[in-house]
């Protein structure tokens, strides 16, 4: 269960998120949509950990412990996956590689062994083929030269592989084609259970078509403002952030 | 303690018949401070070498005197007093290193441990005195059956001094002249040992050669000599050092290294140098000034240098290649790895001589910290090369606000048939790269580790397998604490 409290981060001297509150149980899919500049991807970063994302306020617990007192990998460690928004590029590095340091790395974190090179070769083109994705894909190095498509599907490879208890998709349905979206859609489905914590930020009501969410939520200028089911999402489509009484200075 | 009382012997013995009137205390193992003709006298009596070569050595000690220091390299230290060294010191005894690994510095031994290197082989390389029963000189001895039923000669300077005069004649000095340059001309007058390959007509040498399964190599890294053979058509690929941070009390190094390929041979020499580079606040450390050529004497032979170079406070290092031979091929892959406050000045020649000759240089500098590191390089396509060809890369990777990179070709071309190219870029490990891994559940070092590895894909892959494993962790090991 992820717990966020009266949540303040601020970026480069700009308060960003002022007071975000935000509970998600094991076996939830949350939705957050919001206009452009509302915090989405602070929210996502600040969970994360990264540098530059500064928390003057609240607290983010997951199962129980503090989130924020963690570095990023040891929250990767505690299963949390961050589906990014621009996935990076590592020169030189395969992603059967750089898959394989990080498994190992979480895997010595929560005190297991590393697991074998057989074994591991195994699970990553089960991965791959159950998300419909060329196992070339894997040789390649880490998003080199990859379309945009192509990065959003290794993010699912890597989550398929990784396998959160916290995934957060920061807009990984952003100018994907209908089959990428199909394909995130599929990893995150894929990934839902009972013991699974989903939170997907996204601009669109598209992606809420194959993956139906539990709960939609509505960031405006760093809280959230509004709460509800499927349908919210729905409305938001149909009459626009203005037309639901929301605007960029809902603060 | 046998080992010892056989060194003191010999130099007694040694010391003993010495004409020259020199006279050293035999308790201290060691000649004198200083240098001077006496002590190569000495250095070449103990070594029971021939007469000519003591003359080669005098006659290159005479050189030395006249020549000055190079001061061009982009590296800064202080001068450097020739008579406050050491130039001769029997081999290590019990008594001297560290009884058990528990006197060794922790530090080291992490550093091993995080290498994956074996107790027994720490306590070689940590100095500690081992009855010599390890794997290792079983190994050895199987080892050099093998080799010599292939007719391949593969020992120590001092024996092919006396075993193969005539060789040893025709090649040393061959593609180093003496005064190639001061550090060159010191080595001359004083080496202490080193390494001699011959590889026959048309053989392949079945194995890796490597000095470190050479035991009686013990401390001879200060001056060492090498000399590398590859007659018509056959092949060998020689691995120089150790991954593994190597005890050493010397502060200066300076190496020569001569490779000969004849016609169809090929020679692969590859190098992971990992001396001691000095404490973060930039004490200490080796001074590692390296002369490495090899000449491409054959038509179609090949040489190819490979080198990861983590170690030293001070690199001055340039391994070339003569290219004579027509269609002749020579290749340099360098990383070169600096850190706190490590200097490095490295980099090839490629020197186009026959004709249809070509060169490949990918060179990967990584700095951190306060460290310099500085790629230098000559492409020189002489007149009667014709449709001489060169590949350049040089690319630069930093870490952090405080170090420098640089890059110096020097490009000249007396052929109009020639193509040359140079690309070079310099890049940073970028915030958004670190933050990736470590979401993925990298530990930063880790993270740091991968994508310089990444980066240096291109000259990694072109070591041999068991050295790029540990070559790989190396590089990590050696950037830690550059982030965060």
């Amino acid at each position: 269960m992820l717990e966020i409290k009266n949540l303040h981060v601020t970026v480069g001297g700009k308060e960003i998120l002022k007071g975000l509150n935000l509970v998600i149980n094991d076996g939830e899919v949350h939705a957050i949509m919001g206009p452009n500049g509302a915090g989405k991807s602070t929210l996502a970063y600040a969970i994360a950990g990264k540098d530059g994302y500064e928390i003057t306020q609240g607290s983010v617990t997951y199962n129980g412990k503090d989130m924020l007192a963690m570095s990023p990998d040891e929250r990767a460690g505690e299963g949390l996956f961050l589906g990014f928004q621009y996935p990076v590029e590592i020169p030189g590095v395969s992603n059967m590689t750089f898959l394989r340091s990080a498994l190992n790395s979480q895997r010595r974190y929560r005190g297991d062994k590393d697991m074998a090179a057989v074994d591991f070769l195994k699970l990553i083109r089960l991965r791959a083929s159950e998300l419909n994705i060329d196992p070339e894909m894997l040789k390649r190095p880490v998003n080199v030269g990859f379309s945009g498509g192509e990065k959003k599907r290794n993010e699912m490879v890597q989550m398929a592989v990784l396998d959160p208890h916290l995934a957060i998709l920061d807009e990984t349905d952003s100018g994907l084609d209908i089959d990428a979206l199909k394909v995130v859609a599929e990893g995150i489905n894929r990934l839902r259970g009972s013991d699974k914590a989903i939170l997907m930020i996204t601009h669109y009501q598209r992606l809420l078509d194959y993956v139906v969410p539990d709960f939609v939520h509505i960031l405006a200028a760093g809280r959230i403002v509004k709460t509800g089911n499927k349908d919210l999402a729905l409305e938001l489509e149909a009459k626009g952030y203005v037309g639901l009484g929301i605007t960029e200075n809902a603060a | 303690m046998a080992a010892t009382k056989e060194a003191r012997q010999t130099v007694e013995e040694v010391s003993g018949e010495y004409k020259y009137g020199f006279v050293t205390n035999i308790e201290t193992e060691k000649a004198p401070k200083g240098l001077n003709e006496d002590i190569i006298r000495f250095i070449s009596a103990k070594k029971k070498e021939p007469q000519w070569l003591l003359d080669w050595r005098l006659k290159a000690y005479a050189k030395w005197l006249k020549m000055e220091e190079p001061t061009w390299a982009m590296v800064d230290y202080p001068k450097i007093d020739f008579q406050d060294i050491y130039y001769y010191a029997a081999p290590k005894s019990a008594d001297d290193g560290p009884k058990s690994l528990d006197e060794v510095d922790p530090e080291l031994l992490r550093t091993y441990e995080k290498l994956g290197i074996s107790l027994k082989e720490q306590e070689v390389l940590s100095g500690v005195a081992v009855d010599i029963v390890f794997d290792s000189v079983s190994v050895a001895t199987t080892f050099r059956k093998k080799l010599k039923e292939a007719g391949i000669i593969f020992c120590s300077i001092s024996e092919a001094a006396h075993d193969y005069p005539e060789m040893m004649k025709k090649y040393l000095g061959s593609v180093v002249p003496v005064a190639d340059n001061y550090y060159s001309a010191l080595n001359s007058a004083v080496f202490t040992d080193g390494t001699f390959v011959y590889i026959p007509k048309g053989v392949r040498c079945p194995m890796e050669l490597s000095t470190y399964f050479r035991i009686n190599e013990a401390n001879t890294g200060q001056f060492e000599r090498t000399i590398i053979i590859a007659d018509e058509g056959s092949y060998v690929s020689y691995l120089e050092g150790c991954t593994a941070p190597q005890r050493d009390e010397n502060q200066l190094h300076a190496a020569v290294v001569e490779l000969i390929t004849h016609d169809d041979a090929e020679i692969k020499y590859s190098t992971v140098q990992n001396w001691y580079p000095g404490d973060k606040n930039g004490k200490g450390g080796i001074y590692n000034f390296v002369t490495k050529r090899g000449a491409c004497r054959g038509k179609n032979s090949k040489i190819s240098w490979t080198q990861v170079e983590t170690g030293s406070a001070i690199t001055w290092k340039y391994p070339s290649c003569l290219l004579i031979g027509d269609g002749s091929v020579g290749e340099f892959y360098s990383v070169a790895i600096t850190n706190n406050y490590q200097q490095a000045d490295t980099g090839t020649k490629m020197i186009h001589i026959g004709k249809n000759t070509s060169s490949t240089i990918i060179s990967k500098g990584i700095s951190a910290g306060k460290s310099s590191a500085t790629y230098r390089g000559l492409v020189r396509v002489m007149a009667g090369a014709e449709n001489a060809r060169n590949f350049t890369q040089c690319d630069s990777l930093l870490i952090g606000d405080l170090c420098a990179a640089h890059t110096i070709p020097y490009i000249e071309i007396k052929n109009p048939t020639a193509q040359v190219e140079h690309e070079a870029t310099t890049s940073k490990i970028s915030d958004e790269q670190l933050f990736y891994c470590q979401q993925r559940g990298l530990e930063v070092e880790d993270s740091v580790a991968l994508i310089v590895n990444g980066f240096c894909r291109d000259v990694m892959q072109n070591l041999p397998m068991e050295f790029a494993v540990e070559a790989q962790k190396l590089l990590g090991i050696s950037l830690e604490g550059s982030v965060g």
